[in-house]
């Protein structure tokens, strides 16, 4: 396992569960064997607020934070955050979106717009981007708040970990009455 | 040994752990907060939630003289509340060890200030060891124990965000059998009179010579040379890390892990071996000032680097290699910001509501209702520090003119009432003030993450404890004006404010209603707007609830998001809110 670090940027809307996300993608790699460190900002001050988490992991990870134009992969959980942290994005890195939208104060009360073209946008940066819609599925799974599990699931599908870490560092990050929702959630994500 | 990845603040908890602490003592402040709810987490431990930080060190303190192993942590402005004990504690010194884990913020994520907490340790004199990842936040919490007792010094554990908040790889040690010590009455130690605090100010001289060889010998502070390095780097914690993402191996760093007292020798070596040698620390000069001092010469420091804000590899890159271009995409330009927002259904919504509508003055404080200063509320004056709002307030109301002291309010979060609020409101009643305090009781401590505190009766644990009754507490001050109210029950709490702002003595609110995001806060259904009674007057947009949009013309209630909380409902002069109908 020699390789500079893998680069995972998960941003969304405070509430939106990118920490549990990150609970389960540092338990997935640090079980494979790899080194991690992953960083964000806690506390309710960041509810409804943009979030960032990132994440690294390689043979020797220094930094917890990725440098801009660094991201391998941005896992964005509303479209509007996604446009925010494009800048951190490799040159032709991957998009994940969920393509749920939440408006922010600000547009709600008319001092901004919301973005109307924002996929496009992301489209003419890199050709690899994936929308997918999270809660459409979650509520297939059964329960609206599992959207991080299933965009944990369309992640996962991407990287060399294998399955069997990503279930069992689900199981392992969520209550147990939860377990047999969020599997299923993950698993809904990844056959996508 | 077992391998565990754990938050920097856990690691803390974990080396606290193994080092056999019985007592943990702390008030919540992001990013320290989770410190002290990893420690609850081991049944060994005692934990408690104090009333403010002095408080908590205080106890930490006496657990220690007690001969137990004891720990407080706190915020960076927490360290502000509790300095008088802590500089006295200095002298004293310790029986069983005694370290404070205190966490900068710097970029000012989630705190009123940026401050650098070293020169606190450096100016009272005592041991300092700042981590740069968790095993180091655990390895060294561990061993500051053993050198809080055998240096007779409290012992700091200074964090920054970026440490206490991230992830990493933790080598779980076995804990120690620490034998608690015997209680043993030392006057000469303990009771800082002139007599004795000359003695134990000789002491610290002494003590910090010692530690001074320590700084330099032992195993905190490191060189990492690289052969090929033509460039040297002093730097400390986290930036650490930045710096080798960085360079790499093309500089060699001493790295610092004791930062008070930092290394005379050490640094002198280091200096010596190269041309240039740069400095890398966030916040102040504080390194750079020491090496200065001591007559080191060649090197950069902040010349090179900005003095405010958070530092990362990308920055130290740029400032010191000269061919470094990375590749980004450009930043879009204007899109709408996303600051964080009261929840639905927060119980200090409407209260804010009210106070713009009657055009007050409020002198505001630290919590969740801060965010009641933010687009469309705009409903506070001024947030300074916990407890400031009441005696700001007083401060307000004694000088203005008489026709506008009445117009003044201190709105204040229940667990922020407790930390500081209390002197302030004695301050009105003793010397005459006739402001009005709004205490905003939301049974938790929601800011920081809902931890509980001595007004909603519960401990640390979620079990059952005294609850001070805030109404008999403001009475037993001498506020004879004190009233709750409900802030779902608009009509009222409106009036209640208007008439007790206007009354010529002090008054008390006491605006009650539990946080929605508690999970034994009941919610009721989500609320509908029937469009066609709706006459589009967006009056309830005005309230700024995240689950109100206006969607193609149409005003919409996100059925999510929305708690049936009411407060758009009260408003609305047209009935055109209501519980959605049952298919
Ligand atoms: C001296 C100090 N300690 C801790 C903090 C961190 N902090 C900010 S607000 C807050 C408590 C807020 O609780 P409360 O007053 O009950 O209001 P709520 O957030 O529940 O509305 C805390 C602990 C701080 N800013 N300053």
């Amino acid at each position: 396992m020699k390789e500079s670090p893998i680069s995972i940027l998960i941003c969304g809307v405070g509430g939106q569960g990118t920490i549990l996300a990150r609970k389960i993608i540092c338990e997935a790699f640090f079980n494979s064997g790899y080194d991690v460190k992953a960083s964000e900002v806690h506390g309710m001050a960041q509810r409804g607020g943009s979030v960032v988490t990132h994440f690294r992991a390689g043979e020797d990870v220094a930094s917890p934070l990725i440098e801009d134009g660094q991201a391998d992969i941005i896992l964005a959980f509303e479209p509007l955050e996604a446009l925010r942290f494009l800048p951190k994005l490799k040159r032709h890195g991957q998009v994940i979106v969920n393509s749920q939208k939440i408006m922010p104060t600000s547009v709600l009360i008319g001092e901004f717009t919301y973005p109307t073209d924002i996929f496009n946008k992301i489209q003419t940066a890199t050709d690899k981007i994936k929308i997918i819609d999270a809660l459409d599925i979650a509520t297939k799974a059964g329960n609206t708040k599992v959207v991080n599990v299933v965009l944990i699931g369309v992640l996962a599908k991407m990287l060399s970990v294998s399955k069997e870490l990503w279930l069992k560092a689900v199981a392992a990050s969520v209550p147990l009455k939860y377990q047999e929702l969020n599997i299923k959630a993950f698993e809904l994500g990844y056959n996508i | 040994m077992m391998k565990k990845i754990l938050l920097g603040n856990e690691a803390v908890a974990r080396g606290a752990y193994e080092a056999g602490v019985v007592f943990a003592s702390s008030y919540p402040g992001t990013p320290s907060t989770e410190i002290t709810e990893a420690l609850a987490l081991y049944p060994s431990i005692f934990c408690e939630w104090a009333p403010n930080e002095k408080v908590a060190v205080e106890a930490a303190l006496g657990a220690s003289m007690a001969g137990a192993r004891a720990l407080s942590a706190m915020k960076h402005v927490g360290l502000n509340v509790a300095a008088d004990p802590l500089f006295t504690a200095a002298y004293s010194g310790v029986n069983g060890g005694l370290v404070l884990a205190v966490a900068d913020d710097p970029r000012i994520h989630s705190s009123q200030n940026e401050q650098d907490s070293r020169n606190y340790f450096y100016a009272s004199k005592i041991i300092a060891l700042e981590p740069a990842d968790s095993e180091e936040c655990r390895l060294f919490t561990r061993n500051a124990y053993s050198l809080s007792e055998e240096y007779d010094t409290p012992v700091a554990i200074r964090l920054v965000t970026r440490i206490s908040h991230s992830q990493s790889i933790v080598q779980c040690e076995k804990p120690q059998v620490y034998e608690q010590k015997k209680y043993r009455k030392d006057m000469s130690k303990y009771v800082m009179l002139p007599v004795n605090a000359r003695t134990r100010r000789s002491f610290i001289t002494k003590r910090m010579t010692r530690a001074q060889k320590l700084a330099d010998n032992g195993p905190y502070n490191k060189e990492i040379i690289h052969k090929d390095a033509k460039i040297g780097v002093i730097t400390a914690g986290v930036l650490y890390q930045y710096a080798r993402e960085a360079l790499g191996t093309q500089a060699s760093y001493l790295k610092i892990g004791m930062i008070s007292p930092l290394p005379r020798q050490m640094m002198t070596d280091f200096c010596q071996k190269y041309q240039k040698v740069y400095i890398i620390e966030e916040l102040d000069p504080y390194i750079e000032t020491f090496a200065r001092s001591i007559g080191i010469t060649n090197i950069i420091g902040q010349k090179l680097f900005p003095r405010e804000g958070e530092f990362s590899a990308g920055l130290i890159a740029e400032k010191i290699l000269k061919n470094y271009r990375p590749f980004n995409y450009q930043p879009e330009k204007d899109l709408p910001p996303r600051p964080p927002v009261l929840c639905p259904g927060c119980s200090h919504r409407p209260l804010f509501y009210a106070l713009k509508r009657q055009r007050l003055i409020v002198t505001g404080d630290i919590g969740c209702y801060t965010l009641g200063a933010l687009p469309p509320l705009l409903a506070m004056d001024s947030t300074i520090c916990m407890g400031a709002s009441v005696s700001m307030g007083h401060g307000v109301n004694k000088v203005l003119p008489n026709d506008k002291k009445q117009k003044v309010v201190s709105v204040i979060g229940d667990s922020t009432f407790i930390h500081s609020g209390i002197t302030g409101l004695i301050d009105i009643v003793y010397n005459g003030g006739t402001s009005t305090v709004i205490i905003l009781d939301n049974s938790t401590t929601g800011m920081t993450g809902h931890q509980t505190n001595p007004a909603c009766g519960q401990d640390i644990y979620g079990k059952p404890a005294p609850a001070v009754n805030l109404e008999a507490l403001c009475r037993a001050i001498g506020v004879r004006r004190v009233i709750t109210v409900n802030p779902f029950d608009y009509k009222h709490m409106y009036d209640v404010i208007a008439a007790e702002a206007a009354a010529s003595e002090p008054s008390v609110v006491i605006v009650k209603a539990p946080c929605k995001l508690l999970h034994n806060t009941t919610k009721d259904p989500p609320r509908e707007v029937e469009q066609t009674l709706c006459q589009k007057c967006r009056l309830c947009m005005s309230i700024g609830c995240p689950s109100i949009s206006v969607q193609e013309g149409q005003t919409l209630i996100d059925q999510v998001a929305c708690t049936g909380c009411q407060a758009c409902q009260n408003l609305c002069r047209f009935g055109a809110i209501k519980e959605k109908e049952p298919l």
